[in-house]
C-alpha cells in the first residue's frame, strides 16, 4: 500500500493537506467575488426602502420644493421601452442566430458573425447617436419608439449570438432522430433544435434585457423624458435610468431619496422579468 | 418465376454478382442470393430467396463523403419482413450504406450518391421528397435519442405530432407502440416524465416506439445496441425477433454472434465493397468468400 502512495508523491496527509487548502482558496474567492454583489443589494435596499412609499409607484413627480410624488410614469415608461425593444430586438436576434447556426457556415455567415460581436461592443451612446439621427431627426420629436428602437439595436447582437451559440450546442443527434421521423428540415429545426435550445436562449434574452433595462445615455436623447405621462409612443417617455440621472445629478435631498427608490425598484424589475422569463420556459415535463 | 421484385428479367440483375464472384477466389456455388440460370440451382438458399420478394434493393450504389468513395458500388436486394444485418469492419461503409436507404446519408455537408435506391421498385434516391422517404423507411440510432424536452408520451407521438398530424386516439397509440417494444408495463405509471429519465436501454426502446409509431414500412437500425448493457441488448433483440413478421428489418451491427442471432440474412461489407451476401444461417457455417471467413472467424476487423 505505501509503495502505491509514494509512488503518487507524499502521504495520504499532505495530500488531503492540500486538498484542503486548494477548496478554502476556491470557497474564499467565491466570497469575495460576492462582497460587491451583496453589498449593493444592501446599500440599495437600505437607502431605497427609505425613500419608497405607495405614491412612489402611483403618483407622478412633483414639482421641486414639493414633498412626496412618485415615478410612476417612469416606471411605465420604462416597462414600454423594454417591451418595445424586445419586439424590436428579439425576433430578428433570434431568426439572425437561427441562420448563423444552420447556414452560416459560408462568407456571408461570417461576415454577419463578425459585425454582431463588432456591434455588441460598441458604446451604447453611440447607438444612441445613431437613432437620433435616423429617427429622432426626421421625425421631429423625442420619442418612445425612438427610444425602444436604441435598446433594441442594443439587444440585438447579444441576442443573436446566444441563440447562435446555444442552438450549436444542441446534439445532432436529436436533428437526425426528427429527420429521420419524417421532419422537415425548418420544422425539426424549430420545433426539436431551437424546442431544446429555449431555456438558454430565454437566459440570454433576459441577460440582454436586464443590460437595456439599465441603459441611461442612448435614452438621453431619444426617449429623453417626461414629467407627466406620456400620451403616445410618438411622444417623449420618462424611463427610470434617466430619472435616476437626472434626480442623483440635482441638489435636492428629496430627489437623491427618490433616486435611490427608484435605483431598488429598477432592480426589482429586472430581477422579476428573470424570474418570469424562467418560469415561462422551464421545462414542460419533470426531469 | 426467374422474376425479381422489380418486374424485370432476373438475369439483369446478374451482372453485378457475377463480376463480384469472378473477382475472388473459386466460390463453391455462385452468389446464392442470385438468381443464377447456368449453375443448377439445387441450393435450398437460392430458390427460398428467389421466391421473397425485395422490398428494397439498391443497384451500382455509390456514396461519397467530398471527394472519398466510402460505399463503392453495392447491389443488394432487401427481402420484405425479414431482418438483414449488415456486418463489416469500421469504416466499410456500413452506416454510410443504410443512410442511404433513406435520403439521411445527403443530410451531411458535402455527401452524395449516385446509382440506384429502389422501394417497392420505385427510384427513391433522387426526384422524390426525401421526407417522404423518410416516413416510410424509419431509423433508429447507434445512441439512443429521445428528444429531451418531451415526456415519453410525446416522445413516442413525436414523429406524427412533428409532421403535423392529430391522432384521434393518442392514448391508445402510445400505449400499444409501447406495448409493441415491451416498454408499456415499466413506463406506464410515467408516462409524464421525461424520456431522459429512462435507462439506457429503455431510452433505445422508446426511439424504437417512436419509429414504430409513425408506421414505417421498413426500420432501418444502425447498432442499436452498442451503447447498451448485455441485458437491454437481449432485450432489443427480442424485440427485432418480434418486428420482423410486420416490417422489414435493416440492421447494422458490429456484434457478429447478434448478427447470427437476429437475421434471416447477412451482408458483409469490406473497404465499400459487398463481399458476400446470403441466408445467415449459411453464411456463418459456410462462407463463400475468403474474406468472410476471416472476418467471422476473428482473424481480423
Amino acid at each position: 500500500m505505501t509503495e502505491v502512495v509514494e509512488r503518487f508523491g507524499g502521504s495520504v496527509r499532505v495530500r488531503v493537506l492540500k486538498d484542503r487548502l486548494v477548496r478554502g482558496a476556491c470557497a474564499g474567492a467565491a466570497l469575495v467575488a460576492l462582497v460587491p454583489l451583496f453589498s449593493v443589494l444592501y446599500y440599495l435596499t437600505v437607502r431605497g426602502l427609505a425613500g419608497l412609499d405607495a405614491a412612489f409607484f402611483t403618483e407622478l413627480p412633483k414639482p421641486v420644493g414639493e414633498e412626496g410624488g412618485g415615478m410612476a410614469n417612469a416606471i411605465v415608461g420604462s416597462l414600454q421601452l423594454v417591451g418595445l425593444a424586445c419586439l424590436f430586438g428579439i425576433p430578428p436576434g433570434v431568426l439572425a442566430g437561427i441562420y448563423l447556426a444552420e447556414f452560416g457556415n459560408g462568407a456571408f455567415g461570417r461576415v454577419v458573425r463578425f459585425c454582431a460581436d463588432v456591434m455588441s461592443g460598441v458604446p451604447s451612446i453611440t447607438i444612441g447617436i445613431f437613432v437620433y439621427a435616423l429617427v429622432v431627426l426626421r421625425t421631429k420629436q423625442f420619442s418612445a419608439f425612438a427610444g425602444g428602437l436604441a435598446l433594441a439595436v442594443i439587444m440585438l447582437p447579444t441576442v443573436t449570438r446566444t441563440t447562435e451559440e446555444l442552438l450549436k450546442l444542441v446534439p445532432e443527434a436529436l436533428r437526425e432522430a426528427a429527420l429521420g421521423l419524417g421532419v422537415p428540415k425548418w420544422r425539426a429545426t424549430l420545433r426539436i433544435m431551437l424546442r431544446t435550445a429555449a431555456p438558454g436562449i430565454a437566459t440570454g434574452i433576459m441577460l440582454a434585457v436586464a443590460r437595456v433595462a439599465g441603459e441611461t445615455a442612448p435614452l438621453l436623447f431619444t426617449a429623453f423624458g417626461n414629467r407627466f405621462w406620456s400620451r403616445g409612443l410618438d411622444e417623449p417617455v420618462a424611463s427610470l435610468p434617466v430619472q435616476i440621472y437626472t434626480y442623483a445629478v440635482s441638489p435636492y435631498e428629496e430627489w437623491h431619496r427618490q433616486a435611490w427608490a427608484a435605483a431598488l425598484v429598477l432592480v426589482g424589475l429586472v430581477l422579476s422579468l428573470n424570474i418570469l422569463a424562467r418560469v415561462l420556459v422551464r421545462h414542460r415535463v419533470r426531469t | 418465376m426467374m422474376m425479381d421484385l422489380v418486374g424485370r428479367p432476373a438475369d439483369a440483375g446478374r451482372v453485378a454478382f457475377e463480376r463480384e464472384a469472378s473477382s475472388s477466389r473459386a466460390p463453391s456455388a455462385p452468389f446464392a442470393g442470385a438468381p443464377n440460370g447456368e449453375h443448377a440451382q439445387s441450393d435450398a438458399d437460392a430458390v427460398a430467396s428467389r421466391a421473397q420478394t425485395s422490398k428494397m434493393r439498391t443497384e451500382e450504389l455509390r456514396a461519397f463523403f467530398g471527394r472519398s468513395e466510402v460505399i463503392r458500388g453495392i447491389t443488394l436486394p432487401i427481402p420484405e419482413k425479414k431482418v438483414t444485418a449488415i456486418i463489416g469492419p469500421s469504416g466499410c461503409g456500413k452506416s454510410t450504406f443504410i443512410r442511404c436507404l433513406n435520403r439521411m446519408h445527403e443530410v451531411v455537408p458535402g455527401a452524395r450518391s449516385t446509382g440506384k435506391v429502389l422501394l417497392d421498385g420505385q427510384e427513391i434516391s433522387r426526384g422524390v421528397d426525401p421526407v417522404r422517404i423518410r416516413r416510410r423507411v424509419g431509423m433508429v440510432f447507434q445512441k439512443p435519442n429521445p428528444f429531451p424536452t418531451m415526456s415519453i408520451r410525446d416522445n413516442v407521438l413525436a414523429g406524427l405530432r412533428l409532421n403535423g398530424l392529430r391522432p384521434k386516439d393518442p392514448a391508445s397509440l402510445v400505449e400499444s407502440a409501447l406495448r409493441r417494444v415491451a416498454l408499456w408495463d415499466e413506463v406506464k405509471d410515467g408516462l409524464g416524465r421525461s424520456g431522459l429519465s429512462l435507462s439506457g436501454g429503455q431510452q433505445q426502446r422508446l426511439c424504437i416506439a417512436r419509429t414504430l409509431a409513425t408506421e414505417p414500412e421498413v426500420i432501418l437500425m444502425d447498432e442499436p445496441c452498442s451503447a447498451l448493457d448485455p441485458i437491454a441488448t437481449a432485450r432489443v433483440e427480442e424485440l427485432i425477433h418480434e418486428l420482423q413478421s410486420s416490417y422489414t428489418i435493416v440492421i447494422v451491427t458490429h456484434n457478429m454472434q447478434q448478427a447470427a442471432r437476429v437475421s434471416d440474412y447477412t451482408a458483409f461489407f469490406y473497404m465499400g465493397e459487398l463481399i458476400e451476401h446470403g441466408r445467415t444461417d449459411a453464411m456463418f457455417t459456410r462462407p463463400r468468400q475468403q474474406k468472410t471467413e476471416d472476418y467471422i472467424t476473428g482473424r481480423f476487423g
